[in-house]
C-alpha cells in the first residue's frame, strides 16, 4: 500500500499530506500502525457498550440467556422497540421530561444567563469584578450541601412532587451558563455597543438588539447543554418527582431495571429494558452529530482560560 | 474608555452605572441568596436539631457532629470517598489528556473519533449505569460469557469488593468526554514555535511531550483536577444505580451514606451536619490544590 492510497480514503489529500507520508521512514510507518491500532482499539472499547444495548434490544430471552455472547441478533426483532415503549407508558414520561421539565429549564436558562451574563461581561460598573468572582465561586458549592434545608423548604411550600424544585431556580441563573456567555459576549467587539451607547440605546436595547443576536451560536450551547441535562437527570427527579404519573423516562427506566430482579418476572425483560434506553439514548446521540461543532466550542468556551 | 482612577466615593455616574448593573445581575444574585446562602446558613441550623419532617425540629447541640465524628459507619464511608478521590480524579484527568493527545496527532477521520471518545460522557447515567451492569453480569454478560466460553475463569467485576471500586474507576474514565475535549482545545492552542525550538535543540518526542507538551497544559489540568475531585466528592449516581453502596458496603460513598441519611432515614438534622462536613472538606481541598499548584502548573503562556 503506497502513501497516496492511505490519505485519499479519509479526508481530502494536500500537498502537505503527500510529503508527510513520503518522508516517513521505516520507524515512521512503525508509529503510524501502532497509532491508528491503538485508536481503533480504543474506539472499538469505547463503542462496544452501545453496540451491545443495540444489539441486546433486539434479540429474544434464548438469544440473551446464551454463552458465548450472540454478537449478532438473529432474529432481530424489530418490534421490540415499538412494544417497550408501549409496555409501560413511556409517552407520558416522554411528556413529563420534555414538556414539564426539560423545556422550561432551557427556556429559564437561557434567558437568565444571558441577562446576568450581559451585566457581567459588558457595562462597567463597580463591584462588577468581585462579584463575578462570587459567581464563579459558587460552582465549587457541592449540590449535596444545599440539598437537605432546599428539600425541606419545598416540602414545607408544597412543591415536593412537582417538577417546581427543578423548574424554577432554573430562571435565576447557573454559574457554569454565565460564565460561558460572559466568555463569548466578551469576544464580541466592545465598538458596537459602545456606538449604540453613545446614540442613547439603552442597556436593554443594546442586549437585545445587537448582543443577543450575535451570539447565537453560543446561545445554541446552553439551551443544548442545558436541555441534555435535564433529559438526562435522575438525581433531581429522584429526591423530588415521586409519583409515577409525574416520572421522567430516567426514573421510569430505573424502575423497570429495579424489576429484572423480582421473582417471576415476565419474558422480554432485557431486550425491552434495553430497547428503551436506546430510544432514550439516541436523540442525545443525534444531536451530538448534528451540533457536534457547536458542543465543541462550547465546552471549548470555558475550559480554556479557567 | 473610562479611567480606571478609583475615587474614594461613588460619583452620581457611578452610582447610576452600579444601579443599572445589579439590575442586569440580579436573578443571579436573587438565586444566589435563595439558593446558596439560605441553605448554607439553614443546615447549620438543622444540623443542630433532630428533625424527621414529622414533628418539628428539637434543638440538641453538638450531638450530630459527635455522633458523625464517632460512628464506624461514617469512618468506612469517608474512607471509601477517599479512595474514589484519590484514584478516580487524577485516573480521568490522565485518561482525557491521554486521548486528547492522541487526536491532536495526525489522524485520518479525527472528528469521527472524537465523538466516538465523546459519546459515553452524554448519555444518560441511567443508561450506561444499564448497559454496563449487563455487560459485566457474572453468566451472561457480554465479557464475561466470552471469558467463560474461551475457557477462562470469569470476573465478579461488581459483586467482588476488591474489583467494584477498580470497576467503577474505568467506568470513570471511560466517560470523559468534555475534560477531553477541554484538554484537545489545549494541546491546538500550543504554539508550533515551542515545538520547532524544542526539535532545533535535539529534544524527541518524548522529551518534547514532557517539557512542552505537559507545561504547556498544567493550567488545564488543574482545572480538570480541581472539578475532578469536587465532582468525586457527590460522586452518587453510578455507585447507586450499579451497586447500591455493596458488595459488602464497599461501594457505600459520602453521597449515598447522606442521601439515605436525609430520605431513606429522614435523619434531617444529621443529613445537614454530614453536608456541612462535606462542604469545609470541599472547600479546604480546593483550596490546598490551588496553593500548591504554584510549584507545577506554567503560567507563563497566559497572554490577555
Amino acid at each position: 500500500m503506497n502513501a497516496t492510497a492511505k490519505t485519499s480514503a479519509g479526508l481530502t489529500k494536500t500537498r502537505s499530506d503527500d510529503r508527510y507520508w513520503s518522508q516517513l521512514g521505516f520507524g515512521g510507518w512503525v508509529i503510524e500502525i501502532l497509532k491508528y491500532a491503538i485508536l481503533l482499539l480504543l474506539a472499538v472499547s469505547y463503542l462496544l457498550p452501545f453496540y451491545w444495548m443495540f444489539t441486546s434490544a433486539l434479540k429474544d430471552d434464548p438469544q440473551v440467556f446464551t454463552v458465548p455472547p450472540r454478537w449478532i441478533p438473529n432474529p432481530a426483532h424489530w418490534n421490540n422497540f415499538f412494544d417497550a415503549w408501549t409496555s409501560q407508558n413511556f409517552n407520558l414520561y416522554f411528556v413529563n421530561t420534555v414538556v414539564k421539565y426539560a423545556v422550561p429549564v432551557t427556556i429559564g436558562a437561557v434567558v437568565s444567563c444571558s441577562v446576568v451574563a450581559y451585566g457581567f461581561a459588558r457595562p462597567r460598573w463597580p463591584g462588577r469584578d468581585p462579584l463575578f468572582a462570587l459567581c464563579l465561586g459558587t460552582m465549587m458549592v457541592p449540590g449535596q450541601v444545599t440539598m437537605v434545608p432546599l428539600f425541606i423548604t419545598f416540602r414545607r411550600i408544597g412543591w415536593v412532587g412537582t417538577y417546581l424544585p427543578l423548574v424554577v431556580p432554573a430562571f435565576f441563573g447557573d454559574a457554569y451558563f454565565i460564565f460561558l456567555l460572559r466568555q463569548f459576549f466578551r469576544t464580541i467587539p466592545a465598538e458596537l455597543s459602545d456606538a449604540a451607547r453613545i446614540d442613547g440605546a439603552s442597556e436593554w436595547v443594546i442586549l437585545s438588539q445587537i448582543i443577543l443576536p450575535l451570539a447565537k451560536p453560543a446561545l445554541t450551547v446552553v439551551a443544548l447543554f442545558r436541555f441534555m441535562n435535564a433529559w438526562n437527570d435522575y438525581f433531581g427527579p429522584l429526591i423530588y418527582v415521586n409519583k409515577r404519573a409525574q416520572w421522567p423516562m430516567a426514573l421510569a427506566i430505573e424502575n423497570m431495571r429495579g424489576r429484572l430482579y423480582e421473582v417471576g418476572t415476565k419474558p422480554l425483560q432485557y431486550p425491552y429494558l434495553m430497547a428503551v434506553s436506546t430510544l432514550v439514548a439516541l436523540p442525545i446521540l443525534i444531536a451530538f452529530f448534528l451540533a457536534q461543532r457547536t458542543f465543541i466550542e462550547g465546552i471549548t468556551l470555558t475550559g480554556i482560560k479557567g | 474608555m473610562t479611567p480606571a482612577v478609583r475615587r474614594p466615593r461613588l460619583s452620581r455616574g457611578d452610582r447610576r452605572e452600579m444601579r443599572i448593573g445589579l439590575t442586569l445581575v440580579s436573578p443571579w444574585l436573587l438565586g444566589f441568596l435563595l439558593w446558596t446562602c439560605y441553605p448554607l446558613a439553614a443546615s447549620v441550623y438543622y444540623s443542630l436539631t433532630r428533625y424527621d419532617l414529622m414533628t418539628p425540629p428539637v434543638f440538641i447541640g453538638l450531638a450530630n457532629y459527635r455522633e458523625v465524628f464517632t460512628s464506624a459507619d461514617v469512618a468506612l464511608v469517608a474512607k471509601n470517598t477517599l479512595w474514589w478521590v484519590a484514584f478516580s480524579a487524577p485516573l480521568g484527568v490522565i485518561s482525557a489528556f491521554l486521548l486528547a493527545s492522541l487526536l491532536n496527532t495526525r489522524i485520518v477521520g479525527r472528528s469521527v473519533f472524537r465523538a466516538i471518545f465523546f459519546f459515553p460522557s452524554i448519555v444518560p447515567a441511567v443508561v450506561t449505569a444499564m448497559v454496563w451492569q449487563f455487560l459485566l453480569n457474572p453468566q451472561y454478560g457480554a465479557i464475561n460469557a466470552t471469558l467463560s466460553a474461551l475457557g477462562f475463569s470469569t470476573i465478579p467485576f461488581l459483586s467482588s469488593p476488591t474489583y467494584v471500586k477498580p470497576t467503577l474507576v474505568l467506568i470513570h474514565m471511560w466517560a470523559q468526554g468534555s475534560a477531553m475535549v477541554i484538554f484537545l482545545a489545549t494541546l491546538q492552542d500550543v504554539p508550533r514555535s515551542l515545538y520547532d525550538a524544542a526539535m532545533i535543540d535535539g529534544a524527541n518526542a518524548v522529551q518534547r511531550f514532557w517539557h512542552v507538551t505537559v507545561p504547556m497544559c498544567s493550567p488545564v489540568v488543574l482545572f480538570n483536577l480541581v472539578m475532578g475531585f469536587i465532582s468525586g466528592f457527590q460522586y452518587f449516581t453510578m455507585p447507586w444505580l450499579l451497586t447500591q453502596g455493596g458488595p459488602n458496603r464497599a461501594t457505600e460513598f459520602y453521597a449515598l451514606y447522606l442521601y439515605r441519611n436525609a430520605f431513606l432515614f429522614l435523619r434531617m438534622g444529621k443529613a445537614a451536619a454530614l453536608a456541612w462536613l462535606l462542604f469545609i472538606v470541599v472547600v479546604a481541598f480546593t483550596a490546598i490544590l490551588f496553593k500548591t499548584s504554584g510549584r507545577w502548573v506554567y503560567y507563563g503562556g497566559e497572554t490577555d
